[in-house]
């Protein structure tokens, strides 16, 4: 990258930091990457609407110096839908943990695929709810400990990438906290897509997750993280047994043909207003 | 592009539902977010029609919660925005009507009532839903709801909901009932010269001196839009002026406090109401919506037969109108109030009358209008034990 040094500053609300999130905490790693990946775009911050949930990642919007929007748990992308149908011009950008995106969330979230409106969700996903105390989420590995499995999980868990392609998503990723690079250019292109894009990143929450798990520090955790993950084109290359319990990372999926919900409504008004013009005319 | 459905002549014959949407695309709502439920579908299905002719935009949600929450987002951008619902509808809207409340975002918000609770009777008539609207959220906040009786009466007032919405930034209820929303009923389509629009104040200052909840201009403060260059905050949290959350103690109170303030300050003029026969009354019927009409009838038939009744029909639910109530309470000998619950705007009436007087019901649950026969025979036992 021969581009000069980004000015993070520049996209900050300076004044809201420090930040509130536990320190070694993945969010920043992603807030770190998603400006990057902005600044890359060169899109004017006064054109991004980021909009969040409830958690410890629904807070990344208050840090952003753009137009933020932290709404009710789980419900952050029917207010995206709602800004970006009225405003289609303009980038919408969802940052989600996991339990607030497909748990709470998890109906409005299968449905933002379904229309592939063009809105971009990043996916936290640390595999609890982290603000609320060490809950399990959809995300939480079976046989993890979190304060509600205190006998260890039994609930299966969601493969956040099935879930997305399954529902219609047209651009679906996965990074993970431990290599940003890959994670800004994910971002980037996920921004960049005209469609619903799904980026999950896979995150350390040593706190909540990490210290029921024997993990309780955030380097221990995100080697744990490093340890699974496995980048798309060198896994499309191992066998079956080589991939048992590892995660891939990397693009999963994209779909460009599949029109997009905004430019549908588009299209529909102006078929509507021509016919309405033509019989106002005809009855003159 | 304007192409309401009317034939020319002016006159219409609309059912109530389809008056509201006609009324919202004349109060400039541009953008409709809602979910099929009786008996309030025929918003949605003109809203659909009407909108892309004149360039709005309609979406049907996957779920009550997402359509209010969508219209909070549209709103956000600067489009007037609504939603319509009824029964549960209502009750899944709660959530996010409660985050417009807290973070002061214009939007109406449209119950056709019916019988409850749960599922209840989804296609008949019920006006159980008033105490909801007042308090259907959790916390502290104002309401304004409004309940019109008459098609032309339901298209000015549901332009009214956009306006006071508008000029108060909060959530803005338009309570109808199943039989008034089905009904159809011949009406002039009122003229831009029959009412005024109003829309939000904007900022004055520059995006740098600019805050969302800046309180020198009063207790509305005037809203950006997103998208401006304004770039500012919202959240559901209690925030400072700034829009960014706060859990300092004075900040919250006298936050929460001006939220309740900058609507209930004009609680008085809010209260809109019509009088009938009440000069002269002994006794006083309280009534909204469709139950109004047959109280209407009940006092003509009391009158004929020389007792001396009026009605006070209420167009305003909330704010409750405290001081006409009180003031009428020290007139007459008694209150007559029907309505299709067991007892609900009762209590407002015998808060607000606060006297030692007779306060009766004419409660009827089971999914059809109150016969005016039943209110005259109230208002008679009334008279004769008065
Ligand atoms: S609780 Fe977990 S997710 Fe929340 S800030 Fe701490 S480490 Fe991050």
């Amino acid at each position: 990258m021969a581009k000069a040094a980004i000015d993070y500053l520049y996209y900050l609300r300076a004044d809201k930091l420090p930040h509130m999130w536990c320190p070694g905490c993945g969010i920043g790693i992603v807030v770190k990457a998603m400006i990057g990946a902005i600044d890359d775009l060169g899109w004017d911050k006064n054109d991004i609407a980021v909009i969040s949930g409830i958690g410890c990642t629904s807070r990344a919007p208050g840090y952003l110096d753009m137009n933020t929007l932290h709404t009710t748990h789980g419900r952050a992308l029917t207010f995206a839908t709602g800004v970006k149908m009225a405003q289609s011009t303009k980038h919408v950008i969802v940052i989600s943990g996991d339990g607030d995106a497909t748990a709470i969330g998890g109906n409005h979230f299968i449905h933002a695929c379904r229309r592939n409106i063009d809105i971009t969700e990043i996916i936290v996903n640390n595999n609890i709810y982290g603000m609320t105390g060490g809950q399990f989420s959809p995300t939480t590995p079976y046989g993890a400990k979190a304060a509600t499995t205190p006998y260890g999980n039994i609930d299966p868990s969601f493969d956040l990438v099935e879930l997305a392609k399954g529902a219609g998503a047209t651009y679906v990723a996965r990074a993970s906290v431990d290599n940003g690079r890959m994670m800004q250019k994910l971002l980037r292109d996920g921004m960049e897509h005209h469609g619903f894009s799904v980026i999950e990143v896979l995150a350390n929450c040593h706190t909540q997750f990490g210290r029921r798990n024997k993990m309780s520090d955030a380097v221990t955790m995100i080697d744990w993280i490093a340890n699974r993950v496995v980048a798309k084109a060198k896994a499309d290359k191992m066998t079956l047994e080589e991939l048992e319990g590892k995660v891939i990372t990397g693009l999963m999926y994209q779909n460009k043909e599949r029109p997009e919900y905004t430019d549908e409504y588009d299209k529909l008004i102006e078929r509507v207003q021509a016919k309405t013009s033509a019989k106002a005319g005809s009855g003159k | 592009m304007s192409s309401d459905r009317s034939d020319g002549s002016g006159i219409v014959f609309w059912q109530g539902n389809e008056v509201v949407a006609e009324a919202a695309i004349a109060a400039g709502c541009r953008f409709y977010a809602g979910y099929p439920i009786t008996p309030s579908s025929e918003i949605a299905h003109v809203m659909a029609e009407r909108l892309p002719q004149v360039g709005g935009k309609f979406i049907q949600m996957e779920d009550e919660i997402a359509s209010m929450g969508a219209i909070i987002g549209a709103s956000l951008t600067g489009v007037k925005s609504m939603t319509a619902t009824s029964g549960p509808g209502f009750s899944l809207k709660m959530e996010n009507i409660g985050y417009a409340y807290m973070a002061e975002v214009p939007c109406v918000i449209v119950n056709v009532m019916r019988g409850g609770p749960s599922t209840g009777l989804p296609t008949a008539i019920g006006q159980s839903d008033v105490q909801q609207a007042r308090w259907g959220t959790h916390g502290d906040h104002p309401t304004i709801a409004l309940a019109p009786a008459f098609h032309r009466e339901i298209y000015l007032s549901t332009i009214k909901a956009f306006n006071l919405s508008e000029k108060y930034r909060i959530p803005v209820m338009l309570m109808l009932d199943e039989v008034l929303a089905h009904m159809s009923e011949g009406m002039r389509v009122p003229e831009p010269s029959d009412y005024h629009l109003v829309d939000r104040v904007k900022p004055s200052v520059t995006p740098e001196e600019y805050f969302p909840y800046d309180t020198r201009f009063g207790d509305v403060p005037p809203m950006a839009s997103y998208f401006e260059g304004f770039r500012f905050h919202v959240t559901g949290l209690n925030h400072t002026k700034t829009g960014f959350p706060t859990t300092n103690p004075d900040i919250c109170q006298s936050e929460e406090e001006r939220m309740i303030r900058k609507v209930m300050k004009d609680a008085d003029a809010l209260a809109e109401y019509e009088s009938y026969l009440l000069d002269d009354a002994e006794i006083a019927i309280y009534a909204f919506g469709s139950t109004a009409r047959g109280a209407r009838g009940a006092v003509d038939e009391a009158r004929k037969q020389g007792i001396k009744v009026g009605l006070f029909r209420a167009i305003t639910l909330w704010p409750f109108p405290d001081k006409a109530i009180y003031a009428l309470a020290k007139r007459v000998k008694a209150f007559v109030v029907p309505e299709v619950n067991l007892g609900q705007m009762i209590q407002e009436v015998e808060r607000a009358a606060h006297r030692d007087m007779p306060i009766v019901g004419v409660n009827k649950v089971g999914g059809i209008p109150i016969p005016p026969s039943e209110i005259l025979s109230k208002i008679k036992e009334v008279a004769k034990n008065g």
